[in-house]
Order: C-alpha cells, then sequence, then structure tokens
C-alpha cells in the first residue's frame, strides 16, 4: 500500500500539474476489493469536472506502470471533497505556482473574499474580479498593489 | 452495483421519477446556459454562466446515472439524456424557458438557484444515502451559483431605468412558472413520507424569503402569484423544451455510439 501512495504521490492533477492527487486530498482510500485488486478511492472536486475522467485513467496507467497489474478506481461521492483538504505542501505548491490557494473553511457556509493575498507580492490589497475563473475551482482575482490578476482556488 | 439499500421505504418507480426530476432540471438548464458561450456581455459572465452550467451537467450525470441504477433497465446517463422524448422529461418548465436577454436568464438562473440551495441543503439528509452524497456535493456548487445570480439580479434590479424595467419584464414573464415549485404534487409527497425528499413546505418558504429578499433588495416587485398549472415535473412542457431537446440530442441520434 505504501508503494501504492508513493506512485499516487507522482501524479499530477491535469490543469494544476504542480499538485499531485494525493495533495489535493481526493485520494480517499487504497486497499484491495474482495476480487484482490488494487482499489483506488477517489473524491471528484466539482461534479462537472471535466478533470475527472483524465485524473482515473492517469492512475491507472502510473500504477500499471509501476507493476500493479489489477487496478480499480472507485468514485467516492461522500463525504463530499472540500479544498480544506488539499495538504499544506499542496498549499504551498500552489502558491509558488501562481494560485493563491484556499483559504480554510470557517464553516459550511463560509464567504469567499475575506483577506486573499497575492501570490506574486504577498499584498493583501485585492480584490475579487470574478467568482468563476479559468476552471470550476478557481476564482479570478486582481492585486491591487502589483497590479496582477491571479487565479485563487476557490474554498468548497 | 447497489451496495446497500439506499431507499428502503420509496418504492422504485417513484423514487425513478424523483431523481429524473432533480436530473433533468439541471441537464436541462445546463444546456440552456451552454448556449451562452461565447455570446456572454462580458468573459467575466461567459466564464460564470460556462461554470455553473459545468456544474450542473455534473450534478446530472450523477443523477441520471442514479436514475438508471434504480431503473435497472440498463440505461446509463447517455441513453436517460438522449433518448428520452419530451413528454418524458421531468425538469421543472422554468428550466426549458428561452435565455432571452441576459435578465431573462438572470432571472431564471436566481429563481433556480435559490431553489436548489434550500432544497439540497436539506436533501443531505435523506434516508437515501446516494441522494444525500450527491446533494452535499451540489449544495456547495449552487452555493456559488446563487452568490453569482443574486449579485447580477441586485445590480441590475437597482441599476439604470432601463436594467430595472428589464428585470422586472423577466420577473413577470417567468413567475408563473414557479407554481409548480412552490406546490408538491402526489409524487412530491409520498417521497417525502418516505423520508427520502425534503419538506416541499419547508423548501418553500425558504426559497420565498430568498427571492423576497433579494427582489426587496433589488428595488423589484415579487408578484403575488403564480397560476400556471402545466407542471413539467409531471411531463407536461412548453413548446420550448422539444426545441431545445432536438439540438441536444441530434449528435447521439444521428451518430449511434459516437465517441470523441
Amino acid at each position: 500500500m505504501a508503494d501504492a501512495w508513493a506512485v499516487l504521490a507522482s501524479v499530477a492533477d491535469p490543469e494544476i500539474p504542480v499538485l499531485s492527487v494525493v495533495d489535493l486530498g481526493i485520494i480517499r482510500s487504497v486497499g484491495l476489493d474482495s476480487a484482490g485488486a488494487l482499489e483506488i478511492g477517489v473524491a471528484p472536486t466539482y461534479s462537472g469536472c471535466p478533470a475527472t475522467a483524465t485524473i482515473h485513467a492517469d492512475i491507472k496507467a502510473a500504477l500499471a506502470g509501476a507493476g500493479f497489474s489489477r487496478v480499480v478506481v472507485k468514485s467516492v461521492l461522500s463525504p463530499a471533497w472540500t479544498s480544506d483538504w488539499i495538504s499544506a505542501e499542496g498549499r504551498a505548491k500552489l502558491r509558488a505556482y501562481g494560485i493563491a490557494p484556499p483559504a480554510p473553511m470557517t464553516g459550511r457556509n463560509a464567504v469567499d473574499g475575506a483577506r486573499i493575498e497575492c501570490p506574486q507580492c504577498g499584498s493583501t490589497h485585492t480584490e475579487l474580479l470574478s467568482e468563476f475563473g479559468s476552471t470550476p475551482c478557481k476564482a479570478l482575482h486582481r492585486c491591487r498593489t502589483c497590479q496582477e490578476p491571479f487565479d485563487r482556488f476557490k474554498c468548497i | 452495483m447497489i451496495a446497500e439499500p439506499r431507499a428502503l421505504a420509496a418504492d422504485k418507480t417513484a423514487l425513478f421519477e424523483y431523481v429524473l426530476r432533480l436530473a433533468d432540471t439541471s441537464l436541462v438548464l445546463a444546456q440552456r446556459l451552454g448556449a451562452w458561450v461565447g455570446h456572454a456581455p462580458a468573459i467575466e459572465e461567459d466564464l460564470g454562466l460556462a461554470n455553473t452550467a459545468l456544474d450542473l451537467l455534473g450534478q446530472a450525470r450523477l443523477l441520471l446515472a442514479y436514475a438508471g441504477e434504480i431503473e435497472g433497465a440498463g440505461r446509463n446517463e447517455d441513453v436517460l439524456a438522449f433518448l428520452r422524448e419530451e413528454g418524458e422529461f421531468r425538469n421543472i418548465a422554468l428550466a426549458e424557458q428561452p435565455n432571452g436577454d441576459f435578465a431573462d436568464t438572470i432571472v431564471r438562473q436566481f429563481l433556480i438557484d435559490a431553489y436548489q440551495v434550500e432544497l439540497y441543503d436539506r436533501l443531505q439528509g435523506s434516508v437515501d444515502t446516494q441522494l444525500a452524497a450527491i446533494a452535499a456535493k451540489a449544495v456547495k456548487e449552487t452555493r456559488y451559483h446563487l452568490r453569482y445570480s443574486r449579485g447580477w439580479v441586485v445590480r441590475l434590479g437597482d441599476g439604470t431605468s432601463e436594467s430595472h424595467a428589464r428585470m422586472q419584464g423577466a420577473i413577470d414573464r417567468l413567475w408563473k412558472y414557479t407554481a409548480e415549485l412552490v406546490t408538491a404534487d402526489e409524487l412530491d409527497s409520498r417521497l417525502h413520507a418516505a423520508g427520502v425528499a425534503p419538506d416541499h413546505e419547508a423548501v418553500v418558504t425558504a426559497w420565498r424569503t430568498r427571492a423576497r429578499e433579494a427582489f426587496s433588495e433589488a428595488t423589484l416587485d415579487m408578484p403575488a402569484g403564480a397560476s400556471y398549472a402545466w407542471f413539467g415535473k409531471q411531463g407536461r412542457h412548453t413548446e420550448s423544451l422539444g426545441q431545445l431537446l432536438a439540438e441536444m440530442q441530434y449528435l447521439y441520434r444521428g451518430h449511434p455510439g459516437a465517441a470523441w
């Protein structure tokens, strides 16, 4: 199982390639199913995320390449994925990549738009341009200090 | 593959019908919003409407796949989406109304977003574990949709005299289709009794409050009553649905088995 986790840590998210599927917190379980195949439980980030099928295929291919011959990828809806599951390492990688990481959810109705830090210059003098960005998981912001627009991972 | 008994109390046909209502409303609305791609007034709105459509489509896929599983007749999400006829669709008629101008689209979106937020929030407590799981996922996305559409209701309603007039016109045109939203029929009541569906009255009361508050903030009038008694959720649609389905289904029907 540890080997399988190590392989999964090398599978990149297709939309944000600096993050692995483990950083993203979408790997919910690694185990053997009743037929003895390696079963990976994967939580979708957004219901309609177009990367889901690619992620499943990438996981299978990476594990096959590492010698796991029988792999089953299972979609796990519940509990629903939350941006809180992105690892500390994942958050650091996002920031370094120029995407502001999601703030921790303070409650189920936590509203975005608290102090968002610009990943370029670190200023918190930023504004929301659009709650919907280039992918379902991102919103678009602008830094009023360095004037650069930037993506932010949405809190969900 | 049903691993556990999900809805012991509800009979299969009723549950299938109920899941189709949720699925088809999301699917049809997603199809409508998709038509805005490349045509919205600004790039942010293009992205906002497209992202909302994508979430709705994802929710519809989960729900349709589940409906197919309940039915047990081998119909998967694609077959259910692309090979059913107009009269077999169970979406609320509001979802199928044409895009019109941006005001029409926003009012339609707001009314459905507010409804879905209240519905999915409560559906998380369903005895049907699969529906509860889908609802828990969907409600997070739907809150984003509502913030977006509500934001535009207020900005345009309390905007210029032109934007105000267009918003009020859209509300007055679309409000009649909310009758089926606020009226529980026999199926809604039966599934609530079985613990599958939430209390319709509670959903409607919360929805009405959201609408009243938003319209008031937007200086818009909320019409008194909705009398349109032709219910999409019972398969009786306006002529717009047939046109929408013709476009949505032609590729699948014209090229059976086609894949990307």
